[in-house]
Formats: C-alpha cells, sequence, structure tokens
C-alpha cells in the first residue's frame, strides 16, 4: 500500500465532496440551509452520464448536470425564500425528490456500457516536485484542477468583493442590507441557484470522472450528507472545506485500500478482507457526520464557529420586534 | 442655546396631513411635521404616540395612507428606504442595522455601488477615516462591528448616512443607549453636522437632552400633534412634559422613610462567564434587604446583565452562591426562583422579556399559567386569562388594540408594560430591575418609578440595575457600584463624586487617597 497513491486518489475523490461542499457553503453563507445536496448530486451524476451516454460528450454532459441540479435547487429557493418555510424539512424533501427522480430517470443506465470520460493529465514541471507533485499534479482529472483553482476564487470572492460582501451581509442581518436597498430575496435566489449548480458539477465529476458509470443511489454513496457535515466543519471557509473534503477523500481511500495487504507496518493485518472491521471503517465518515451536525446544531457552539447569524431564518421585511 | 435660526429660511422637510393606521390603532391622524434649513427639530411624545411611524414614513420604511411628503418644495413618493436615501434623507434607527462580523467600513459600503468589483478597502478606510475626522465621528475603519462599543456604533450609523450624501437626518431615540459620555459626543457631533450645513430631525424622551440640543419641537400625542414646530427657547421642562402627557407631572418622588427587614438577597462571592465564555463576574458579593431598593450603578458592560441573570438562575455560577430567603438557589434554575417570588424585569425586553409572536394575554400569564383561576387542572381557562390582561391592561394603561394583540407589534414603552405588569402582579419578594425604565416617556418613568417605591413599601427587596445616576439616586437606599465585573464599593449617603471615581475603577478605599493626592496636586 503506497501513501502517496492513497492520498492522489484521496484527492481526486475528495473533489467530489469538495464542489458539493463550496456550493453549500455559498448557499448557507446567504442564509439558506439547504440539505438536499445528495439529492441533487444524484441528479447531477444521472444526467451527466445519461447526456454522455447520448452525445458522447462529457463537456456537455457536465452543462447538463449542472443545470439540471440547479433547476432542483431553484424548487428549494421556492419553497423557502418565497413562501418562507421550514428550510430543514424543504431540504429534506429536496433531497428526496432527487434522489427519487435520478433513480426512476437512470432506470437502465447502469448496462450502458463505456463512455468517453472527462480528461486526464499531468501539469508538466510542478509534477517533478517530489511528493506533492505525485500527489497534487500526476495523472489527475481536469475536474481535480478546476478544484485547486475554485478555492482561493471563492475565498476572493466572499471576503473580497463587493458582491461577496453583499453576501455576508444578507446571511449575517438581512434587515440591514434590506435597509440599505441590497434584494435580500435575489441574492438568495441566486447563491441558492449556485449551490445547486456546484452539487450538479459533484455529481458529474462522480460518474464521468472520479468512479464513471451509474450505479443508482450508490453512486454518491451519502457524499452529500458528508458535505453538509463538512461545510460545519469548514466553518464556512473554502480553504478549511479544502482541507476537509481532501482529508475525507482521502479516508474513504483509506478504508478501501487497507483491508488489501496481508501485512501492515510489519504485522500481520487485522483488517486483512475481515468483514466486520470493513463495515466498521466504512461507518467512520458518516458517524462523523452525525457527530458534526449534532455539534453544529447546537446555538452556542454555531455562534463560536462563526456561522452566518440569520442562517435557517426566512427573511420578512418589516417584521417588527426582530 | 444660542444659535440664530432664520425664521426666513425653507422647509427642507415637510410633511402635511399624513395619515397611517395599523391594524386596530391610529398611528398618524392628520399630523402635519416640517423641518427648517440648519437646525435641530426634537419629536417629542409618550410612548406609542407615532413618532417613529411617522419618521419610518419619511424614511421610505412605510407609506402613508394620505397626506403628502415634500422635500426642498417638491413633492416626494418613496417607495423603499433607496428612494429616500436618494433623496438625501438618512434614519438612523432605534435599533442598530449593522453586520456584526463586517468591518466599519465594509458596513459603509453595502449596497452602494461603488466600488464596483474589488474591494480595495485599503483605500475606502482612508477615505472613511477622512470622513470621521471631518465631522469628529472617530472610528476605527478595519475595526469589526462586534468589537465596538454602542456609541461607536452610532457612529458609523452616522457616518453611513452622511457618506451617502444625507443632508437630512433622524435620528430615532439615539441617545436612549448611550452613556453620559458618549452623549456629549454625540452633542458635539450634532452641531458640527449643522455647521456643515445638515438638518437634524432628533427623537428623545429626555427632557433635559432636548432643552439642550434642539431648536424647535414638535409635540405628538396618540398619534395627533399636539404642538407643532415650538421654539425651544422660553419654554420649562414642566411645559414639554404638560405638552406631551396632557397633565402635569411630578418629577420629584416622594419616597417614605422606612426600616427595611431581613435580608432577602444575598450574593457572595459570585463569578460567572459571559456569553463569549469570557469572566463577567470576579468575585461579586452583596445584599438587599427586605423593603429597600438597592441601586446598581455602572456603565454597560461591567457585568450587570451577568448579575442578574445568575440572580434569576439564567446563568451558571462558576463560584459562589446565591441565597433567596434563606434558601441557596445557586444555579437552580429560573423556576425555583419564581416559586419564591423571585421577579425579573430583563434588559432585552424583545427575547427575554416577552415572546414576541405571542399575544399579551399569553405573555401576562406567563408566570401564572399553572395556577387557579387561570389553570383549571391541566386546562388554561381562557376566559379567565383574558379577564386577567384586560384588568392589567387598564391598571397599566397599555395601548393596544385588544389583549389578543401579539406584543411584537406594541411600541418599546407599552412593551415595557406589559413586563411590569407581569412581574409586579405575582407580588414579588424580590424584584430584579435591569433598566426599567430605558425608552419611556416622562409619564410612563414617573408611572414605573411609582410602582417600583410601592414594591418597596409592600417589603418587597428591590435591585434595580440602571445607568441613569438621577434615577438611581432618587429611588435607592443603597447604591453599589460594579466595574469589570467587581463590587468597587457601596455608597449609602448619595455621593456623586465618589460613584463616579468608582464606575471608572477606583476602589472606594482608595478614594481618600485619591483625593488626597488631587487636593495636594492643585495645591
Ligand atoms: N408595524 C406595525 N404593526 C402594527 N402596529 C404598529 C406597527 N408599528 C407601530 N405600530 C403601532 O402604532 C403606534 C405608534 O407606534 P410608534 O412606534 O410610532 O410609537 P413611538 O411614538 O415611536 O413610541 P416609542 O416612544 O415607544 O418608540 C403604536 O400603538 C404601535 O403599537
Ligand atoms: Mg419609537
Amino acid at each position: 500500500m503506497d501513501l502517496v497513491i492513497v492520498i492522489q486518489a484521496g484527492v481526486a475523490s475528495g473533489t467530489v465532496l469538495l464542489f458539493a461542499t463550496l456550493g453549500e457553503l455559498f448557499t448557507e453563507r446567504s442564509g439558506v440551509l439547504n440539505l438536499g445536496l445528495e439529492g441533487m448530486m444524484l441528479i447531477g451524476a444521472m444526467s451527466a452520464f445519461s447526456v454522455t451516454v447520448a452525445t458522447g460528450n462529457p463537456w456537455l454532459g457536465l452543462v447538463v448536470a449542472m443545470l439540471a441540479a440547479g433547476l432542483i435547487s431553484l424548487i428549494h429557493g421556492f419553497i423557502t425564500i418565497t413562501l418562507q418555510s421550514d428550510q430543514v424539512v424543504s431540504g429534506l424533501s429536496v433531497s428526496f425528490l432527487g434522489t427519487g427522480l435520478s433513480l426512476v430517470l437512470g432506470e437502465g443506465l447502469s448496462k450502458a456500457g463505456t463512455i468517453s470520460l472527462l480528461p486526464k493529465f499531468t501539469i508538466p514541471l510542478i509534477s517533478q516536485v517530489p511528493i506533492l507533485g505525485d500527489i497534487f499534479f500526476t495523472n489527475q482529472s481536469v475536474m481535480v484542477y478546476i478544484g485547486y483553482l475554485l478555492v482561493p476564487l471563492s475565498w476572493y470572492y466572499i471576503n473580497r468583493t463587493r458582491p461577496g460582501m453583499h453576501l455576508r451581509a444578507v446571511g449575517e442581518f438581512p434587515a440591514a442590507a434590506d435597509a440599505l436597498g441590497i434584494n435580500v430575496y435575489a441574492q438568495r435566489y441566486f447563491y441558492t441557484f449556485v449551490g445547486g449548480i456546484m452539487c450538479g458539477l459533484a455529481g458529474g465529476t462522480i460518474s464521468l470522472a472520479i468512479s464513471p458509470g451509474w450505479f443508482s443511489e450508490l453512486t454518491t454513496a451519502g457524499q452529500g450528507w458528508i458535505a453538509v457535515g463538512l461545510v460545519i466543519f469548514s466553518q464556512w471557509d473554502p480553504y478549511r472545506a479544502m482541507l476537509g473534503a481532501y482529508t475525507f477523500g482521502a479516508l474513504r481511500r483509506l478504508i478501501l485500500d487497507i483491508q488489501g495487504p496481508t501485512m501492515l507496518l510489519g504485522f500481520s493485518n487485522p483488517f486483512y478482507y475481515n468483514p466486520y472491521y470493513g463495515f466498521f471503517l466504512q461507518m467512520l465518515p458518516y458517524a462523523f457526520t452525525i457527530i458534526v451536525l449534532v455539534l453544529g446544531s447546537r446555538e452556542a457552539m454555531r455562534k463560536r464557529m462563526g456561522a452566518p447569524a440569520a442562517l435557517g431564518l426566512p427573511y420578512i421585511r418589516g417584521q417588527r420586534g426582530l | 442655546m444660542a444659535r440664530k435660526v432664520n425664521t426666513e429660511v425653507e422647509n427642507v422637510v415637510s410633511m402635511r396631513g399624513i395619515v397611517k393606521r395599523f391594524p386596530g390603532v391610529l398611528a398618524n391622524d392628520h399630523v402635519d411635521f416640517d423641518l427648517r434649513h440648519g437646525e435641530i427639530h426634537a419629536l417629542l411624545g409618550e410612548n406609542g404616540a407615532g413618532k417613529s411611524t411617522l419618521m419610518n414614513i419619511l424614511a421610505g420604511l412605510y407609506r402613508q395612507e394620505s397626506g403628502v411628503v415634500e422635500v426642498s418644495g417638491k413633492p416626494v413618493n418613496f417607495s423603499s428606504p433607496r428612494d429616500a436615501i436618494n433623496a438625501g434623507i438618512g434614519m438612523i434607527h432605534q435599533h442598530f442595522m449593522l453586520v456584526p462580523s463586517q468591518s466599519v467600513t465594509e458596513n459603509i459600503l453595502l449596497g452602494l455601488d461603488e466600488p464596483r468589483f474589488n474591494l480595495r478597502l485599503d483605500k475606502y478606510d482612508r477615505i472613511i477615516a477622512e470622513m470621521g475626522e471631518r465631522f469628529g465621528l472617530h472610528v476605527d475603519p478595519k475595526a469589526k462591528v462586534w468589537q465596538l462599543s454602542v456609541g461607536e456604533q452610532q457612529r458609523i450609523e452616522i457616518l453611513k448616512m452622511l457618506y451617502r450624501g444625507a443632508n437630512i437626518l433622524i435620528m430615532d431615540e439615539p441617545t436612549a443607549v448611550l452613556a453620559p459620555q458618549e452623549i456629549d459626543e454625540l452633542f458635539h457631533t450634532l452641531r458640527v453636522m449643522l455647521d456643515q450645513g445638515k438638518s437634524i430631525i432628533f427623537i428623545s424622551h429626555k427632557l433635559h437632552e432636548i432643552m439642550e440640543i434642539a431648536d424647535r419641537v414638535t409635540v405628538m400625542r396618540r398619534g395627533v400633534v399636539t404642538a407643532q414646530g415650538v421654539p425651544i427657547e422660553g419654554m420649562s421642562r414642566a411645559d414639554l412634559a404638560r405638552l406631551m402627557v396632557g397633565r402635569e407631572v411630578i418629577f420629584s418622588l416622594e419616597k417614605k422613610p422606612q426600616q427595611p427587614g431581613e435580608v432577602s438577597l444575598s450574593v457572595t462571592d459570585v463569578f460567572a462567564m459571559n456569553d463569549k465564555g469570557l469572566p463577567a463576574l470576579k468575585g461579586v458579593s452583596l445584599n438587599v434587604r427586605a423593603g429597600e431598593i438597592v441601586g446598581l450603578a455602572g456603565v454597560a458592560g461591567n457585568g450587570q446583565r451577568e448579575l442578574a441573570d445568575v440572580i434569576t438562575g439564567m446563568r451558571k455560577t462558576t463560584g459562589g452562591s446565591v441565597c433567596i430567603g434563606c434558601d441557596d438557589l445557586t444555579n437552580r434554575g429560573p423556576k425555583d426562583g419564581i416559586r419564591r417570588g423571585v421577579s425579573h424585569i430583563p434588559e432585552d425586553r424583545h427575547h427575554v422579556g416577552t415572546a414576541p409572536n405571542l399575544s399579551i394575554t399569553d405573555n401576562v400569564i406567563m408566570k401564572k399559567y399553572n395556577q387557579a383561576p387561570i389553570a383549571k387542572g391541566w386546562i388554561i381557562n381562557q376566559v379567565k386569562a383574558d379577564e386577567f390582561a384586560q384588568g392589567l391592561r387598564q391598571a397599566y394603561d397599555i395601548l393596544a388594540p385588544t389583549v389578543k394583540t401579539p406584543v411584537r407589534l406594541l411600541s418599546g414603552g407599552n412593551l415595557q408594560r406589559v413586563i411590569l405588569a407581569r412581574e409586579i402582579s405575582q407580588n414579588p419578594t424580590l424584584m430584579v430591575a435591569v433598566q426599567p425604565t430605558r425608552g419611556l416617556d416622562v409619564g410612563a418613568i414617573e408611572g414605573v418609578q411609582r410602582l417600583l417605591l410601592a414594591q418597596r413599601e409592600n417589603g418587597a427587596a428591590i435591585l434595580l440595575v440602571s445607568e441613569e445616576l438621577e434615577e438611581l439616586l432618587a429611588l435607592s437606599d443603597r447604591i453599589y457600584v460594579i466595574y469589570e465585573g467587581e463590587i468597587m464599593g457601596e455608597v449609602t449617603d448619595g455621593d456623586i463624586e465618589s460613584i463616579g471615581l468608582m464606575m471608572t475603577g477606583t476602589r472606594q478605599d482608595q478614594i481618600a487617597k485619591y483625593m488626597a493626592t488631587e487636593k495636594g496636586d492643585a495645591a
């Protein structure tokens, strides 16, 4: 078991988590909680794969995936922003809706055979850097490189630009933003849509690049929920989101790889094709997600971690006594 | 004050026949109001008189049902605050509208078209610091809003409006949340702004402030104007009070000499944390006896709120004990306290003092819902509950359409009356009152102070937390002074000078020494 290869593969599979986490990060920064990531990612994975099967063009597949998931997120937007209903309930329904739709529409897709995938390549020069070059810049999918770019761009956008400043204001104190002429509703719709698009991107990245194909709900295998946890873990910061996503990606790989070799660090490997340990290890990321979500829903904890103050609250103009 | 006001100057704002109705209330009933160029025009009126409503119309937040608004002689029709800002009108609200996690500069730039994309904060930090300099509004542009005191936050609100080029500033009770020192600074700023050609509308319940700063005053009562644009010169406090309340207001209170009884509350060596997890109380000890009012003086944020929370069981102590009567109630939660007759008038009326979406009835029965006659076994007797609320509404003069009105719709002063009604009607043995008269009109203040004195005569022990020294001196039998979570000393003779020194961190035993050196320096 080569650790460099594990981490290299971890970065690749962590890219999926990264896209979903970044998207939800934007949505939550605007004050909207969307728990529907899992459903939107499945929609993305399914439509990306089926469009690519039909047209042979993975890029077109990716674009359709983004639009499809974005469309689903707008349903959540309408329910929570315009109708001002409970965001948790709506998010869960969106998740079910997305999962159900993708399973129905994806019926039979798993037998579609091989398709052309998004390209993989090695970046010249930087890939020569020992270890880091091997991990990050050798034979990675184009999506992984896009992930590297998106993180600093997101950070810059949120913290150093005017629209980013408005985004933060809307999530922290919508009444103040409204009083200064910022359209709170438009902002929230927009970033909910951004969150959806990013989930579509994440889904497409799975089915067209990282683990190609359509395997029904096992395509995402609960990564949407892990991403929800990662947003809290990231404390709504893109760089921490990247750290969390890659760590989890690597962990998922490690859990698979650790069951292979007979010897580990000179001892006989206790995990060697042991189904009990195997299932236990596979459960760990989800257990972590549950713990983070429970902790993250505590009011005091949220304040300390810097959650957007208006997260989860509908905005009603002129509401007295807020 | 002696600033010449040219009576020939044009009105920068003129409002004619403004009518605004809310469900069940006529908040503005054909109101006329005008503001001249370069003046400070005070707007005075009881709680719920309709002052904020009128100003919200001028600021584009509400729409009038009839009547016209003219700005610089031209009729205007605002559909959003943005329209008002474009017309040069900026309002500083009773509750600040600032994003706590953002910097001063960011808060000021919010919602503007410049800068287009990149924030380039360094450049704007400089512009804003410069502008603050010009108006005597000193703020650190890089500071995050949550780190700032209320006084500084208010300066940002003012800067925000100035930066947008507002010529007409509406200030809704700007001094209600300020310490005396900060009020002086604010007044200085207001004068600087006048010199720069601005006009100001100033709402306050404090008559002496209006006497000091305003040129003219308009008085409102229950939605109608009772005095329009009267020059302040030659008016007395009593005149203003009469115009406002419609009757004579007695400013001096009668406090009967009275022998205090047993110790009702004793707090011993209490430690506690604030909401951010930092130490807020560092070994506080004090006691209150039955039939006495004990004042707690101090600049806001020195641990007063935390102490009130600890006594009423809403905050855990990390050390020390709280005894009520003879029972040790340390860390026992509010319910045990309520059973022993502890009542609490909290600082935060909206979230701690009331449940904003519930009706007046539901709010006033909160401490009685499980007692007959309101409770009938497991069931709440709604008829009895409404009757009880009706009674309180009359007794405490709560201005509201019905007792079923959600309390969030009440004006600030009436909300406070709901809390007072609930807390006093349970005949408390110990009452913890935090800023009970903040934001109330003079008539209401008089009423609240009377109620507190009546409770004292009834033998209740009262801990009165206030920043108004005048109020503390008028009501208290003794005064403790708190500074950074420690009691600096106790004053029984109303010695203002020592209270002032202790409020800024001098311990009582050091005061004698301090006085001696002062004298030495002078000699
Ligand atoms: N949004 C609203 N919905 C319903 N009623 C309202 C609303 N705003 C104000 N009112 C009512 O209109 C009346 C006038 O309220 P307003 O806030 O203008 O009083 P105010 O003079 O500013 O009082 P205070 O000194 O207590 O701030 C009150 O009876 C209040 O309950
Ligand atoms: Mg008001």
